[in-house]
């Protein structure tokens, strides 16, 4: 079995930031292996290493910067990387879903996985959407928010839990060849080793163009126009305790007696 | 086209509250567009749910009777019938685990775009603006899109629809092709039970990603002790396997509602304070004042949880 995980660098935000128009101004921003996605890295290394899957494919749509987030993945122990850039991706403020189905389907068609795991959201643009888009896309199956995988693929089935709202999981038979899009807490997430770290270097990791991908740049507008940013309004009366921890403990201290639920 | 579409949730036999709040957020938008309300309830006890859907603002509820519970193959096909038959402008899902397993597959057999988890929706008739958040709740923004789409909503964000409507309720005859059901629901699990209930705790000390590794853990369990109350906490340390599943407040977890909530180092993801903001009091202990757990909080401080924590557990103790 091949498996394809779709790999993002998002962009994190510093406790206090400003903002430049529509973005937030670069020097509040640092960049991370999306948490969904690391999980789904995880899962997949899993597979391979219960003798399920034979190989384990990276893609990334990401400029050239985020090479060091896809070897975070590499040394993790994926086999090798494809990572999507473009001139024609440079100027688009906000990649939205259509557009990311379009070129993860043109990857998909080239590396013709049985599997597709994706991070169930990205941290950054919240989506949460990409990962069906993309089955549907390919006519695969799908099964979205799951956070548990059987690892034995019987019949060619993926014995799924999705994780649905008041602590209540759904149980789910999907066929394959199917995306799930997956949910944190689905494993632990490990560590790259030193070892893993010194071999991802060599791994192959693949550059694509769109036009290598048979992509047309009308493909990638996004329908979306972001058009503001801001910080959100708090509607918060809040009181805020000030001093040292002593002094702001017993403040606390004294509203827990207050409402009669402390000694 | 300037009707729209609303797609209610349920389980279990019940309709989840978010279908209560779909129709305050459609018929907003369907009075903007100057169109009418389409309701759709697909599968379960349709004519049951329809009665209570008929609520102010509805002009339409349309049943569609087909299984007993979700199936996003079934959903999929019937909303893009449905959108076949009604050609509304705008077809809104809950931004729920099922709308997201269903909304993004409707947008793209549609060959519509789409935008997820809205919290405000405004529109000239022509072109749609939506309010969303990015980056974990640290900025709003809005987008444009002059286009037909497929658009998902928080729940808890519109109020719920009141009043008795008059809407027509007509079964839609749905065709649905069984060859494209490739995925079956097999069952439903309740979990992380467990010794503790944390949603009957007067007092819930919650812990979250600021606790930084499971060997302080203690310094938490050490206050709950103190206080005699519970110790719960945010996603991440569940996802860790610091605590076990039952204590996990939030949309995925238990919703609480205890009369003292205190938040030690929670940023307040929109997840878990959809599982907490029903308490009576909450306190915020967090060194990021703009923390969004802030916005809800009643008392707040702005310090670091290693030194107020065991100050405080001091005074009880």
């Amino acid at each position: 079995m091949k498996i394809l995980v779709t790999v993002k660098e998002v962009a994190t935000v510093e406790d206090e930031f400003e903002i430049e128009g529509t973005e937030i101004a670069d020097q509040y921003l640092g960049a991370d292996l999306n948490e969904w996605d690391d999980y789904a890295i995880e899962e997949a290394v899993q597979l391979q290493e219960d003798g399920i899957a034979d190989e384990v494919v990276t893609v990334t749509i990401g400029p050239e910067d985020c090479e060091q987030t896809i070897r975070q993945a590499l040394a993790k122990g994926a086999d090798r990387a494809v990572r999507v850039w473009d001139d024609a991706l440079e100027d688009v403020d906000l990649l939205d879903v259509g557009a990311k189905t379009e070129i993860l389907r043109a990857v998909v068609e080239e590396e013709d996985p049985d599997l597709v795991l994706t991070g169930v959201q990205a941290g950054d643009d919240s989506f949460a959407a990409t990962g069906v888009s993309l089955a549907e896309d390919l006519d695969f199956e799908w099964g979205a928010v799951v956070n548990h995988l059987e690892h034995d693929f019987d019949d060619d089935t993926a014995s799924v839990r999705r994780e649905l709202e008041g602590g209540v999981e759904e149980l789910t038979e999907i066929e394959l060849p199917a995306v799930l899009t997956i949910q944190t807490g689905i494993n632990e997430p490990r560590y790259a080793s030193l070892r893993g770290i010194r071999q991802a270097q060599r791994k192959e990791l693949d550059v694509q163009s769109l036009a290598d991908l048979g992509v047309d740049e009308s493909a990638i507008e996004s329908e979306l126009e972001l058009t503001d940013m801001y910080e959100p309004e708090s509607e918060s009366d809040v009181t805020v305790w000030e001093g040292s921890a002593e002094d702001t403990a017993s403040e606390l201290g004294e509203l827990l007696r207050e409402k009669g639920v402390a000694p | 086209m300037t009707d729209v579409l609303a797609i209610t949730d349920h389980r279990r036999g019940d309709l989840r509250d978010v279908s209560y709040e779909i129709i305050t957020a459609g018929r907003q938008l369907a009075d903007e567009t100057g169109g009418d309300l389409h309701l759709a309830v697909i599968s379960g006890t349709v004519d049951e749910f329809a009665d209570k859907l008929d609520r102010e603002g509805v002009d339409v509820i349309h049943t569609v009777d087909v299984g007993e519970e979700f199936n996003h193959n079934v959903y999929t096909q019937v909303v893009t019938q449905l959108y076949d038959e009604l050609a509304p402008q705008y077809v809104l899902t809950p931004n729920s685990v099922n709308g997201l397993d269903y909304a993004p597959a409707v947008a793209n057999r549609l060959g519509l775009p789409i935008v997820t988890d809205t919290v405000d929706l405004d529109t000239d008739g022509e072109t749609l603006i939506a309010t969303r958040e990015m980056y974990g709740g640290k900025v709003e923004t809005t987008s444009e899109l002059a286009d037909n789409a497929v658009v998902t909503i928080r729940s808890a964000e519109w109020p719920v629809a009141e009043g008795t409507g008059d809407a027509a309720i007509e079964a839609f005859d749905a065709d649905i092709d069984e060859s494209q059901q490739g995925s079956t629901v097999t069952g439903f699990e309740e979990v992380g039970g467990g010794d503790v209930d944390i949603s009957e705790a007067d007092v819930l000390v919650s812990v979250g990603r600021g606790i930084e590794e499971e060997d302080n853990i203690p310094i938490i369990e050490d206050l709950a002790d103190a206080l005699d109350a519970t110790v719960s906490s945010s996603r991440p340390i569940v996802d860790n396997g610091w605590l076990p599943k039952n204590r996990q407040v939030g949309q995925s977890g238990k919703v609480v509602t205890p009369d003292v909530y205190i938040a030690i180092g929670i940023s307040g993801a929109v997840q878990h304070v959809a599982g907490m903001k029903g308490s009576d009091t909450i306190v915020a202990i967090n060194t990021d004042p703009n923390a969004p757990i802030m916005d809800i909080a009643d008392y707040a401080i702005h310090d670091d949880l290693f030194d107020v924590v065991p100050a405080l557990t001091e005074e009880f103790q």
